[in-house]
């Protein structure tokens, strides 16, 4: 058996070194299309016996990475396994909003919808009510928040430093480094704006000090596990608890009373208690701490009912007050708390196997056994059953805390995995939904309930239909929820809507429909939307940020139309508390949605607030998220900022000379994007930064230095050629310095300023060349640049940019010897900039020695190249023989050797470069007279016909059509009579791409040179052809039906069309559509007598589809030959007549649709006895209801209108305009009215007369006068 | 009407013609839809040139003078509008 291995092993490892070798010599490639993206050295090259190695697969990322959203590993790692735990890891990719969520936007989980707010507006003078929040309360709670935060830190900062003089344990050291380095690694890269440094700290600041450590100021850790009910999280939950403040406003601080009101006060229960579920409890839960365990239980809290409060909700609170029970009672109603489905799944999985393991009771013990011979013993006194605890706690996630754990009662009448039905034709609930909506399983009698509960349970139910009802369900829903809205007033409302918002399960679609239904509510409620201002905004302004752009739109939308009905008054009241919120997220969004609001009202309203926000001594928060808020709507409202451009500049310029760092940045930023929006005008409005600008380059250093250059390179494109040169050269030096950043996002923003520097007019080419080139080239011109995405796309742009200013030679020349770098990716980009500034500049720059440096480069990078999936190396190759022209000719037969040399290859990818290079090139071989070569690759090219990969193929063909294009039918080598026979099988190829390239170049011969071919293989072809009529390309469609053109002008018509007539026959409809177009398409080139015949005859067979067919021929027919119809018109007049009083509809209507167009092509040619007559068999028609018959039926009359003249049609139109009955006036009014949108003024010669009336003259007595 | 109609656009049809000044509906009346007429009329005595001076040659009156009296004569062109009989 070992024997048998070794030598197994050892046949492999000489397979794999003779692949090698074959690969060094060849240098192979496979089609990745086929083999996917990876080279054979991955694949198996046995089958393994035993099962070890399958696992291995499990952790390769690769395989994980979801095919189109992707999110950090994190996040990615942790769902799946939560699914597997359930026992469906086969379910479908994930469409909830969360799955798809990074760190950041989770953190809009940790808002919580606030109490209602005090409406001054409609309170008047009166005293605010105690249950809705008054402005300056907030404003306190959010000083004191702050406040709180500040000593925490303040705290944690002397815990630390205590801690760091303490001890010098080297190995904690170590690892608090190396955490740090994880922080630091995790950093996204492209939010380098936000507070970065603040996080990461902080994060280290968490791990390393004790409990107190500032829980709310470390983004991302804690916080991004959204789900509530994870057990693992429990411990961070509680600790936060202990730790926090008693705010003024909190209602019960239970951990200080324990056993008092609350039932569920035990100390231990922590997370329990902090759920605010009292019943009745009339005050609202205050705003407090941010933890992740208040969230939830708050946002459903303040204002709704509790499902647990409910009498019928299966268990009562005072007797049985501990979490367990409720897990174990599978009422809908007791599933409080939210749940998440993975959480749902474990539970009924738990109840199952409890189920099937329960103890027997007396009954079935009675069952089992017989009557006599067993008696039933007593348990001994010191029996304790055992069940299991331990294994109950584990398994199930206990998110309330079992400290008290009790056996459940056994429902035996328990239906377990089906949910309970929902009555009433209500559609299905999902589990996580019971929380929201369990209320309405409770089967209760409405008319008991008092109206206020009658209200919410028809809110409930309607929402419940439009989240997860069908269409028609969904649409009722909307509409009475639009209607009612006011009916039920915007408390009931919101306090249903917004809860459902924060849902951490919601899918896009669930939250698309909801949104909806704000928005339509706030249509309807105006200003009754005033005191939830704050909740609404707190779900939507995560919208602003999705990843989404519909979502964003979405989002915006709602605020604008917010901040309409409620007013700037109440919108910057309900924001104001945010901007300065410790949590970078909520100024974040708040900046954003601010941003919105002054699209929406208009910036000159919100200027005086933003001034003074921008201005706040209080804190540099609120100087940021004023900054931020002038850069939002300079992103959001883009040349609209124009008109308030200086006053905007002047609110935030202070900022430049801030004392805090993250202002500063934020102000530079802020004036690149005011910048951007108003380019090209406003320079005279940044006058006031230039100088604080440019000063500050020499003082700063990383972020704040990025920024500032930003905002440089964005201003320089708006001044005049001197200035913009001057400052240019100002800002060069500190830009040629920061050449040598290593900083990833400092490169990119120097790239950046370098090119908008440079393309800007006043900087000379010399400049350029001397000072920049050199460096630029010597930093920036190296193989890593090329690694990232990002980075190698905007060093291509620069470097385009720069060659736009100093020529082609200069840049080509510095980097045509990188044609022939080691590294594949590098050479890539080189190609890629070569190719951009050749096409753009053309190459007469170039001389000899360059050229010949240029061609051998890329020819090498072209053999070189294994994996070029875009196409670059074939897009520059072709790009600079396009452009070299005729220079290129003593390299052709070089070049066409080493295509000959790769059609030959065994790796399809490199035969098809191959043969798509030759059609790229075909037009500059023509140019250099090369027509014997070209010759020779035409027959290289039709022995590959018979390649088996269809890409492949195609490209062949391609090829094959670009030589026969170029040097002409007579010419062709091999001759068309040999070329044709030979695609004719091909043609029956079902891939897309060869069926197209196969098509133009059959169509191509047909076309011009017909006569080489007989006739007999064009009958063939055309048999073939029709097959082809199938397809769901546009394109291939239309090349067969020209096909059928030509062929039938090469051979005659008669044969094609008795096929085409033949085809009409059968059932697919795009066949039949398609073969009309190809009857009319022959009868217009070989001109309609010689197909009206046949076509007439056709009309006569029984059967609706080939008269519809004939009939939808004449209407194309005649839309073609437009004035030649006036020959023909005569001939088909009895036919149409037939088909206009036909019983079938879609006779009247093709009939329409044909006489339309035959009216538009002879008007004006004298053909008005043959139209009227038609007119009159179409008129009867008008009344037709059908919409496309009606449509048809419309045209037609419009078209005669064209032909007759107004006059005529409106003779025809006065009979009914003032018919009794209503519904044949409606009818002739619409005729009138596109009659008088038509031809008004033709209509003023032909009015009726009308008789004068007592006081009213209707007569024209203009009219009357004659000289 | 079928609910499928409701959103194509022969539905619309109606609704971008009602957008002209002049176009009809079912519901109007003699005198409204003469209004409309004599305007047009009106409009058109104006816009061609050779009718103006026809007019004004017939009345002996300048041309200025024709235009400034058709384009007033357009304001009510056939009187004031009839009782409503049904109020």
């Amino acid at each position: 058996m070992s024997s048998n291995d070794d030598e197994i092993r050892k046949t492999q490892e000489d397979r794999k070194k003779m692949e090698q070798e074959l690969a060094s010599l060849t240098a192979l490639t496979f089609d990745t299309d086929l083999y996917g993206a990876s080279d054979r050295s991955s694949y198996l090259t046995s089958i393994p016996a035993s099962e070890d190695a399958e696992n291995l697969e499990a952790d390769n990322e690769f395989s994980r990475r979801l095919p189109s959203y992707t999110g950090p590993k994190s996040i990615m790692r942790e769902i799946p396994s939560a699914e597997n735990d359930a026992g469906d890891s086969s379910l479908p990719q994930s469409r909830r909003i969360i799955d798809r969520e990074d760190d950041y936007r989770k953190r809009r989980l940790n808002q919580i919808l606030s109490p209602d707010r005090h409406d001054p507006f409609a309170a008047g003078e009166k005293t605010p009510d105690p249950s809705v929040r008054t402005y300056a309360e907030i404003m306190r709670d959010e000083a004191l928040k702050r406040e709180f935060d500040e000593t925490k830190r303040a705290i944690a900062k002397k815990k630390k430093e205590e801690e760091e003089n303490a001890k010098a344990a080297p190995e904690k050291n170590q690892s608090q480094s190396q955490s740090q380095q994880v922080n630091n690694q995790q950093k996204r890269r492209n939010r380098w704006d936000q507070s970065q440094d603040e996080g990461g700290a902080n994060a280290k600041k968490a791990k390393t000090s004790d409990w107190d450590a500032p829980e709310s100021m470390t983004p991302g850790r804690w916080d991004a596990t959204p789900t509530p009910g994870r057990v693992i999280d429990a411990t961070p939950g509680r600790r936060n608890r202990w730790d926090e403040t008693p705010t003024p406003g909190r209602l019960v601080d239970s951990d200080a009373t324990p056993g008092g009101v609350t039932p569920g006060a035990t100390p231990g229960a922590t997370a329990w208690d902090a759920t605010p579920k009292l019943p009745g409890m009339a005050t609202p839960t205050p705003k407090r701490q941010r933890s992740r365990w208040d969230e939830t239980p708050a946002t459903m809290g303040s204002a709704t009912p509790l499902p647990g409060a409910t009498p019928a909700a299966g268990y009562t609170p005072g007797v049985t007050p501990v979490g367990g029970v409720e897990l174990a009672t599978p009422t809908p109603g007791a599933l409080q708390g939210s749940f998440t489905p993975e959480q749902y799944n474990l539970l009924r999985w738990e109840r199952d196997i409890e189920e099937r393991n329960r103890p027997l009771t007396d009954e079935e013990l009675d069952a089992m056994f017989p009557q006599e011979g067993y008696k039933v013993l007593d348990p001994p006194a010191s029996y304790v059953p055992i069940r299991t605890p331990a294994r109950k706690l584990l398994a199930t996630p206990t998110p309330l805390g079992t400290p008290l754990y009790q056996i459940p009662e056994e429902n035996r009448g328990q239906q377990y995995d089906v949910p309970k039905e929902a009555p009433g034709g209500l559609p299905f609930m999902k589990p996580e939904d019971y929380q929201y909506f369990g209320a309405l399983l409770n089967e209760e009698n409405e008319e008991e309930l008092s109206p206020d509960e009658q209200k919410e349970r028809k809110i409930m139910k309607l929402l419940l239909k439009v989240k997860n009802g069908t269409p028609p369900q969904r649409k009722t829903a909307l509409r009475q929820l639009t209607d009612k809205a006011r009916e039920f007033g915007a408390g009931p409302l919101f306090n249903r809507i917004l809860p459902l918002l924060m849902q951490p399960t919601l899918e896009d679609q669930e939250r698309h429909l909801l949104v909806k239904v704000i928005d339509r509510v706030l249509y309807k409620l105006d200003e009754l939307v005033r005191p939830y201002v704050h909740k609404i905004l707190v779900v939507i302004e995560p919208l602003l940020i999705d990843e989404d752009y519909y979502a964003r739109v979405e989002g915006r939308e709602i605020i604008s139309n917010l901040s309409k009905a409620a007013g700037l008054a109440t919108m910057i009241a309900a924001m104001r508390p945010d901007i300065d919120n410790i949590d970078e997220y909520v100024r974040n969004t708040t900046a954003r949605a601010f941003s919105v609001v002054a699209s929406a009202l208009g910036i000159p309203a919100l200027l005086p607030f933003l001034k003074a926000v921008c201005q706040s001594k209080k804190s540099w928060q609120a100087r940021h998220t004023g900054i931020k808020i002038v850069q939002q709507i300079a992103i959001l409202i883009g040349c609209a900022v124009l008109p308030h451009l200086r006053s905007l500049v002047e609110i935030i310029e202070h900022g430049l000379n801030d004392e805090n760092q993250k202002v500063r940045t934020i102000t530079a930023l802020s004036l690149a994007a005011l910048a951007e929006a108003a380019a090209p005008y406003g320079i005279e409005s940044f006058d006031s930064v230039l100088k604080p600008l440019w000063k500050g380059i020499r003082q700063h250093r990383g972020k704040v230095l990025a920024a500032f250059l930003k905002a440089i390179g964005f201003i320089i494109p708006l001044m005049e050629a001197l200035y913009a040169s001057y400052y240019t050269k100002e800002v060069m030096l500190i830009l040629i310095r920061e050449f040598q950043s290593p900083d990833e996002e400092m490169k990119k923003i120097v790239l950046k300023v370098v090119k908008q520097c440079v393309s800007t007019e006043g900087v000379e080419a010399e400049y350029i060349r001397t000072d920049i080139l050199p460096e630029f080239f010597r930093n920036f011109w190296v193989r890593r640049m090329a690694l990232d995405r990002r980075n190698y796309k905007q060093l291509v742009e620069t470097t385009v940019e720069i060659a736009n200013k100093v020529g082609v030679a200069d840049i080509v020349g510095r980097i045509v010897e990188d044609l022939k770098d080691e590294s594949e990716p590098y050479r890539r980009m080189v190609m890629e900039t070569i190719e951009k500034v050749v096409t753009n500049l053309g190459s007469s720059d170039i001389d000899a020695r360059l050229e010949e440096l240029l061609i051998d480069g890329i020819l090498y990078a072209f053999q070189e190249q294994t994996s070029d999936d875009a196409n670059v190396m074939l897009n520059g190759f072709g790009a600079v023989v396009n452009s070299l022209g005729q220079r290129v000719k003593p390299y052709l037969p070089q070049i066409c050797g080493t295509i000959k040399w790769r059609l030959n290859n065994k790796s399809a990818k490199v035969r098809q470069q191959a043969a798509d290079l030759i059609s790229r090139i075909a037009v500059v071989m023509k140019q250099c007279h090369e027509e014997q070569l070209m010759g020779h690759l035409g027959v290289v090219l039709y022995e590959y016909l018979g390649e088996e990969y269809p890409e492949v193929l195609g490209s062949i063909l391609g090829a094959l059509k670009s030589i026969v294009n170029v040097i002409g039918m007579t010419k062709m080598t091999p001759p068309i009579k040999d070329l044709l026979p030979r695609l004719t099988p091909i043609l029956k190829n079902r891939h897309e791409k060869v069926q197209e390239n196969c098509i133009d170049l059959v169509g191509r011969i047909a076309d011009r040179g017909a006569e080489f071919v007989p006739a007999r293989e064009w009958m063939r072809i055309c048999f073939e052809l029709l097959e082809m009529l199938k397809a769901h390309k546009k394109g291939i469609r239309r090349a067969t039906v020209n096909t059928f053109g030509y062929i039938a002008k090469a051979i005659g018509p008669q044969d094609v069309l008795a096929t085409l007539l033949n085809n009409l026959k059968v059932q697919e409809r795009q066949n039949r559509v398609c073969t009309t177009v190809a009857i009319a398409i022959v009868a217009e080139t070989c001109s309609p007598f010689t197909v009206l015949p046949a076509l007439m005859n056709e009309y006569r067979v029984p059967e609706l589809n080939v008269q519809n067919g004939v009939l939808k021929s004449l209407s194309f027919l005649f839309e073609y030959i437009g004035e030649m119809g006036k020959d023909y018109i005569y001939a088909v007049t009895p036919l149409l007549e037939d088909a206009l009083m036909d019983r079938d509809l879609v006779h009247r209507q093709t009939a329409a649709s044909a006489v339309k167009h035959m009216a538009l092509g002879v008007a004006g040619l004298g053909c008005e006895d043959a139209l009227v007559h038609l007119l009159n068999y179409v008129w009867p028609n008008i009344f037709e209801t059908s919409p496309h018959v009606i449509n048809a039926v419309m045209e037609a009359i419009e078209g005669m209108r064209v032909a007759l003249g107004s006059a005529v049609v409106l003779n025809y139109c006065l009979q009914g305009l003032f018919h009794p009955a209503r519904k044949v006036r409606e009818v002739y009014w619409k005729i009138y009215n596109s009659l008088y949108i038509g031809a008004q003024d033709a209509l003023v010669a032909a009015y009726p007369s009308l008789e004068d009336e007592h006081n009213n003259v209707y007569s024209r007595s203009e009219l009357m006068m004659f000289i | 009407m079928q609910a499928s109609d409701r959103f194509n656009i022969n539905s619309q049809l109606e609704h971008l013609q009602a957008k002209y000044v002049g176009t009809g509906h079912a519901d109007m009346n003699r005198f409204e839809w003469a209004v409309n007429i004599q305007r047009d009329s009106y409009a058109a005595y104006i816009g061609h040139y050779p009718l103006l001076s026809y007019f004004s040659i017939a009345e002996n009156e300048s041309i200025g003078r024709q235009r400034y009296t058709f384009m007033q004569k357009m304001l009510l062109p056939c009187g004031l509008p009839p009782e409503r009989e049904e109020d």
